[in-house]
């Protein structure tokens, strides 16, 4: 048995140990919001948190994972939205939207540790996140708007 | 009251799963002049629905894959019933030829489709405004609808359109001939920016892409596909891959013949109680396989022969003057031959289907740009008559881009032919290597373009030549030629004023499956076009802009029929949708303005400029970037576009800036290469695509028009490219004529 700490919950799971935590989340807990896009941690498109860092699940086992806090797109916020899904909206940044639950765990991540990020280091944060429909100006620029957002608040 | 009916509430339940409402209007309605040859697509079908509390349902019938188009169709719908937007949803429609065509494909469902979806809306409107007539024992004419209610004009009193709904219910739908639409002046949410319908779900995690699919007892396949198009399994042991835990059966799927059409290209598939068990025991496949015929095939070898095939002369499409008659003056002719390479798709949500059979009752989910014929392949898989193709439920999810791959039903038939052999539910997911590795690729082509500069500057006796594989070959493996309508993506309907030219292609065999990826022939057309103008206007210095102007010439309609061709304007009437050269000039201009393209730069620095006319809109490409120790960075990206009347501009522009960064893709590493019939690539780290540090300052400037809607999906595509290489040219004096320019410079 396996024991996951998703989203506050703790879950045990009969799954093999070196299952990649992506197919755990999907297959085995139903939160589909954390998408599959190559298998081999190259487009970001399965960006989970782990204990607040961003996270390729698609290339992670389980294993790794037991004990730790995971974030998906689903607990990214409790009650009410992520300053990053604000953003995501004010921008309308998701064209086809696939893989805008990576760019945001990723863009919410960035924050966390960088609450000031410049462009280059939005950039430099940013591109192992593809988006194939190109939305990447409005997510840079979303990016932008909710650092300075969070700001205000702080 | 022919083709219009308010449908029973039962039949508008069943086809779209809504919940009680009151009025329901389904109406029939000819289609668009473009399909009117097409005796089985002659009706469509919207439906609008409306409760007592006024919320209003309409259903999209075309599928979206990021364009907007589950917006924008009922935006338009909305703007002629007069609907209140915040009251209105919307609904998916499921497979059903009662639609009309469905094809989501060709960024046609706007342009394709305007007026009809317009009426749709506007008899709704009319049955309300009658209610409300009858209710006051007025005229019609003394009635108006607006914002969701109808007003009387002499008293000011209004009915609400949830009051009126039951009662218009019971009406008989007018003539649709005497349903007027609004004129463009008066419209009040048609060009205004509305919050896409996904934006919610899609930002909170929720919205539901083919992948997502859960059903009970559901298994999921991962399928080791023939590496050589037309291979076949000579043996196979998977003993190993039953020991994997939660495999549940490997199945050896059934053999196909060319031509391979866009179905499944066979294999053997593992199928398990989860995606990790299926992916696992696929890899202790033992797989002996049997190549076949097109295991010679090199698609280096293969350029080297499409460009030989273009520097000679080809089969006529149709041609003006002589050319052959004409002595060339060589000091001032210039001939060029340009390639492309094979591209892929690649969207970020790899094809993914779910079926169920239960008796005799199938049911798919799939991410599909084309529903109808996704669900005739099913029909014909499972032995149906193709007229009983409806008893299929084929619901059509969101799809996570498409960009063309997903117009092929081959990953859905999988599905079904799997949840066939094992009796459960089955959801098919492609991975990452299935896509890039067995794509339906951009075909790997060459064009050929010659002109002479003449004594006073003009330029004249063009030779325009292409060769590549053409789709026809998917569905008769004899095809060797594209099609009128393929020769037709920006090939055989320049828009320039020349007195001789020939338009000539080549007969080409096929290896690779072929398909249409993002505004199909006009990538590899675009690209020689506007490199070859660019070219000229080096060769006779002048201005880029300056070439292009003088080579459109005066302000006219330009009538590729009038030199013998069978030109199909993306099926649409040419009285309607003419190419129309102020249009084009008023681009050149206007990208060459926005963008300060003349402006002197800094050593090393250059700006490109191309223009294409494609899916009925006009667009135009200016690109700034800078080459320094054969690097080449991309600075800054506009665009310029005329595509007509704008429903949601916003989304215009998206996608706009999405095809910047697909033509940033095309131009600068885009490359699938075969050997032995085998494709190399197998994911993003030898098939990149563009990421965010590589994507510059974009822009895009949109002409406000009046004219009627042209596509929007693909049109930006085509001109991006040429625009790069033409800009890399102007910073460092190299011309790349084969793409994609990593051959050459980093990127």
């Amino acid at each position: 048995m396996i024991s996951l700490t998703v989203n506050n919950k703790i879950l045990k799971l009969d799954i093999e140990p070196q299952m990649p935590l992506l197919y755990a989340l999907r297959d085995e807990l139903k939160l589909t919001g954390t998408k599959f896009g190559c298998g081999a941690g190259q487009c970001g498109a399965c960006t989970v948190h782990l204990d607040g860092q961003a996270i390729r699940s698609c290339i992670t086992p389980v294993s790794a994972v037991e004990g730790k806090k995971i974030t998906t797109i689903e607990g990214l916020s409790d009650k009410k939205e992520h300053q990053i899904q604000i953003a995501w909206k004010e921008f309308k940044v998701p064209q086809c939207g696939y893989c805008q639950s990576g760019q945001m765990m990723s863009a919410s991540a960035l924050l966390k540790q960088n609450s000031n990020p410049t462009e280059q280091d939005i950039e430099s944060f940013m591109q192992g996140n593809i988006c194939r429909c190109g939305t990447y100006k409005r997510i840079k620029a979303a990016i932008q708007s909710a650092a300075k957002s969070n700001k205000g608040m702080s | 009251m022919k083709n219009i009916k308010n449908v029973s509430r039962r039949d508008f339940l069943k086809l779209s799963g809504i919940a009680a409402s009151t009025f329901m209007l389904g109406v029939n309605l000819p289609t668009s002049k473009a399909q009117a040859h097409d005796d089985s697509a002659h009706e469509l079908n919207f439906f609008v629905s409306i409760d007592t509390s006024g919320e209003v349902t309409l259903i999209c019938h075309r599928s979206e894959m990021g364009q907007g188009i589950r917006t924008s169709v009922p935006q338009i719908i909305a703007e002629e019933l007069e609907a209140d937007w915040s009251k209105v949803s919307v609904v998916q429609a499921k497979a059903d030829k009662k639609y009309g065509s469905q094809g989501t494909a060709g960024s046609a469902s706007i342009r394709s489709h305007f007026t009809t979806i317009r009426k749709m809306g506007a008899i709704a409107r009319d049955m309300l405004e009658q209610a409300a007539a009858n209710i006051w024992q007025v005229d019609k004419s003394q009635v108006k609808a607006k914002q969701h209610y109808v007003h009387h004009k002499a008293t000011g009193q209004k009915i609400s359109f949830g009051e009126l709904a039951k009662h218009a219910a019971k009406l008989t739908p007018p003539e649709q001939k005497t349903v007027k639409l609004k004129s463009n002046s008066d419209f009040s949410l048609i060009g205004k920016d509305v919050k896409q319908v996904d934006l919610d779900e899609i930002v909170a995690g929720k919205a539901q892409y083919a992948q997502d699919i859960q059903l009970p007892n559901m298994l999921i396949a991962s399928i080791q596909r023939p590496p050589v198009v037309g291979g076949k399994v000579k043996s196979f042991d998977a003993s190993e891959a039953k020991k994997i835990k939660g495999v549940v059966d490997v199945i050896q799927l059934k053999v196909r013949p060319f031509p391979v059409n866009v179905m499944p290209l066979s294999g053997i598939a593992v199928v398990a109680t989860n995606t990790w068990a299926a992916i696992e025991g696929r890899k202790k496949l033992k797989i002996e396989w049997d190549h076949g015929d097109k295991h010679v095939h090199n698609s280096e070898s293969f350029r080297k022969e499409l460009i030989s095939k273009v520097n000679s002369k080809g089969i006529k499409v149709s041609s003006k003057g002589d050319v052959y008659a004409h002595n060339y003056n060589q000091k001032n002719t210039l001939e060029a031959t340009y390639t492309v390479p094979y591209i892929n798709h690649a969207p970020m949500e790899t094809p993914a289907a779910t079926a169920m059979i239960e008796g005799d009752k199938c049911t798919v989910w799939a991410g599909t740009q084309n529903p109808q014929w996704a669900q005739g392949m099913v029909a014909q898989e499972l032995g149906l008559k193709r007229e009983d193709a409806h008893k299929v439920e084929l619901n059509v999810t969101l799809m996570g881009g498409a960009f063309g791959r997903k117009s092929k039903g081959d990953f859905i038939v999988e599905a079904v032919e799997l949840a066939k052999a094992t009796g459960r539910p089955v959801k098919v997911i492609w991975s990452r290597e299935d896509d890039i590795k067995h794509g339906f690729y951009h075909s790997i082509a060459a064009n050929y373009l010659k002109a002479e500069i003449l004594d006073n500057g003009k330029v004249d006796n063009l030779i325009s030549r292409n060769a590549y594989p053409p789709i026809g070959w998917l569905f008769n493996d004899k095809t060797k030629q594209p099609s009128d309508s393929q020769l037709s993506l920006g090939f055989a309907d320049l828009p320039f004023d020349l007195n001789t030219l020939s338009y000539e292609n080549h007969e080409v065999d096929s290896f690779v499956r072929p398909g249409w990826v993002r505004s199909v022939a006009c990538i590899n057309n675009g690209f020689a076009l506007g490199s070859f103008v660019d070219e000229l206007a080096v060769k006779a210095h002048v201005s880029t802009r300056k070439m292009w102007l003088d080579l459109i010439g005066s302000n006219r309609i330009v009538d590729p029929t009038e030199d013998g061709f069978k030109y199909s304007n993306y099926s649409l009437d040419a009285k309607v949708h003419p190419i129309d050269t102020k249009r084009i000039k008023n681009l050149i201009n206007l990208i060459s303005d926005k963008a300060k393209v003349e402006q002197q730069l800094p050593e090393g620095q250059g700006w490109g400029i191309s223009f294409l006319r494609s899916f009925g809109s006009f667009v135009a490409a200016a690109t700034k970037v800078e080459v320094k120790d054969k690097k080449v960075t991309v600075l800054e990206m506009h665009t310029a576009v005329d595509c007509g009347i704008v429903v949601t501009p916003d989304r215009v522009k998206a996608q706009m800036e999405g095809a910047m960064v697909f033509g940033l893709s095309i131009a600068l590493m885009g490359e699938i290469t075969v050997d032995k019939g085998i494709v190399k690539q197998s994911n993003f780290h030898d098939y990149p695509v563009t990421r965010m540090n590589q994507v510059p300052k974009l822009f895009v400037h949109l002409v406000d028009s009046d004219a009627p809607p042209g596509g929007i999906g693909e049109p930006g595509v085509p001109p991006v490219a040429p625009s790069i290489t033409n800009a890399i040219y102007h910073a460092s004096k190299t011309r790349i004529r084969d793409l994609p320019v990593n051959k050459v410079f980093q990127v």
